[in-house]
């Protein structure tokens, strides 16, 4: 059941960009064409999936018996531009095509500040290895399914007479506003679930 | 690597309209909306950013011909990581208060795309003293950003604005509206504010045409 509410909480209920402001600026970035925005997706799913796993069992077997809770900061931030780096070569190698569609934003997922976040809220609310692992990937879904939504909402745009001044950051923003304020209904919903 | 040698001034000053972090630049936005809910919060935020800024723009600036350029990326996280962490442990010993509520987006500074959009843009191909009034300029341009719209979520969202123990005005002179301080008001209000600024440079702009 606990893994179900977590599941829940992070695609849903606490969405990393509706509700904790995480990851705003490739949501922003990249959410202007719906194929970019899923391959986007389906990298930082990897990324924060797997980062989550390794920080957690780093916390947990390194950081802590060694008492080195206070340079947590910089141990994941490292271990996770060094796993960036990593999946950017693999990907170079394997998928060309979505590589080059990516282009400047692999890069950027090292400064997505979802995937420290998703790390550093795992610390928070003191999760094992297994649930940081869970929590990592719901919430890296949660992310994936705004980016989507906004990526298709995004697309309708292009059809619109878009008024000059909200052209751009401001109607994105606005939209992403209405969007939040539609995921705020879920704050009550499987309250007994959801911590 | 070329070498830009413009004043001082103009470095400091460039942050605050023709490279705001915020408003121009677009960078930096997670804590912009996360800790804006109200005022005091954006300072504390703006200066903890400040900090790391010039420590790390200074330092990159210093390196930057020791630097290699394929590793700078993982050369700069570290440079940057390390303000971070001494902002944190200053912060959780002297303003535990502030350090809970601002919560996970202290340590997130390391990850905040102004730090390293200045070390990339700036900090990496100009002297020191003008990365660090460059720092300077764009840290306080965004604790500024951050006071502005924390600010206005303040008070529009519970009616007062509360600096210390001074609040003004002392009772709310409207029903104040909650969802100003949820994620979607800080959504929105930011989205207001950046279509009332393009409203300003179009017409700023017209005139300059006429």
């Amino acid at each position: 059941m606990e893994v179900l509410g977590i599941i829940l909480a992070g695609v849903l209920v606490n969405n990393f960009v509706f509700m904790q402001y995480l990851g705003i600026c490739p949501f922003l970035g990249v959410s202007k064409d719906f194929d970019m925005a899923t391959g986007m997706s389906g990298a930082v799913i990897f990324v924060i999936t797997v980062a989550s796993t390794v920080t957690a069992a780093l916390e947990q077997y390194v950081l802590k018996p060694l008492e080195l809770e206070y340079l947590r900061t910089i141990v994941y931030i490292l271990v996770i531009a060094s796993f960036v780096q990593l999946v950017e070569i693999f990907m170079k190698k394997t998928l060309p095509g979505l590589y080059q569609a990516l282009g400047i934003y692999l890069p950027l997922i090292t400064t997505n500040c979802a995937v420290l976040g998703a790390a550093m809220l795992n610390v928070t609310k003191s999760y094992g290895v297994v649930l940081s692992t869970v929590s990592g990937f719901a919430g890296a879904l949660g992310w994936s399914l705004a980016i989507i939504i906004f990526a298709g909402i995004r697309e309708r745009w292009k059809l619109m007479d878009i008024p000059a001044t909200l052209d751009g950051f401001p109607l994105a923003l606005i939209s992403t506003g209405l969007m939040s304020l539609a995921f705020l209904g879920f704050s009550g919903l499987f309250s007994n679930l959801v911590k | 690597m070329k070498e830009n040698r413009a004043s001082l001034g103009y470095d400091f000053i460039k942050g605050f309209i023709k490279e705001n972090p915020t408003f121009a630049l677009a960078v930096g936005m997670c804590p912009t909306l996360a800790v804006t809910t109200c005022l005091v919060n954006g300072f504390w935020m703006g200066v903890a950013v400040i900090f790391v800024l010039t420590f790390s723009n200074v330092l990159i600036s210093l390196l930057r011909k020791l630097i290699p350029d394929e590793i700078r990326i993982p050369v700069f996280i570290i440079m940057i990581a390390t303000p971070v962490v001494i902002v944190e442990l200053v912060m959780k010993a002297y303003l535990p208060e502030m350090y809970s509520i601002l919560g996970i987006f202290v340590p997130l500074i390391v990850v905040n795309c102004i730090v390293f959009h200045r070390a990339e843009a700036f900090a990496y191909r100009n002297p020191v003293l003008n990365s660090a009034m460059d720092a300077l300029g764009s840290g306080m341009a965004f604790t500024l950003n951050l006071m502005l719209i924390g600010g206005i979520r303040e008070f529009l969202g519970t009616g007062q604005i509360a600096i210390g123990n001074v609040v003004f005005p002392k009772a709310p002179l409207f029903e104040p509206a909650a969802v100003m301080l949820t994620p979607p008001g800080g959504f929105i209000t930011l989205g207001v504010l950046m279509a009332l600024l393009n409203i300003v440079i179009a017409r700023v702009g017209k005139r300059k045409q006429a």
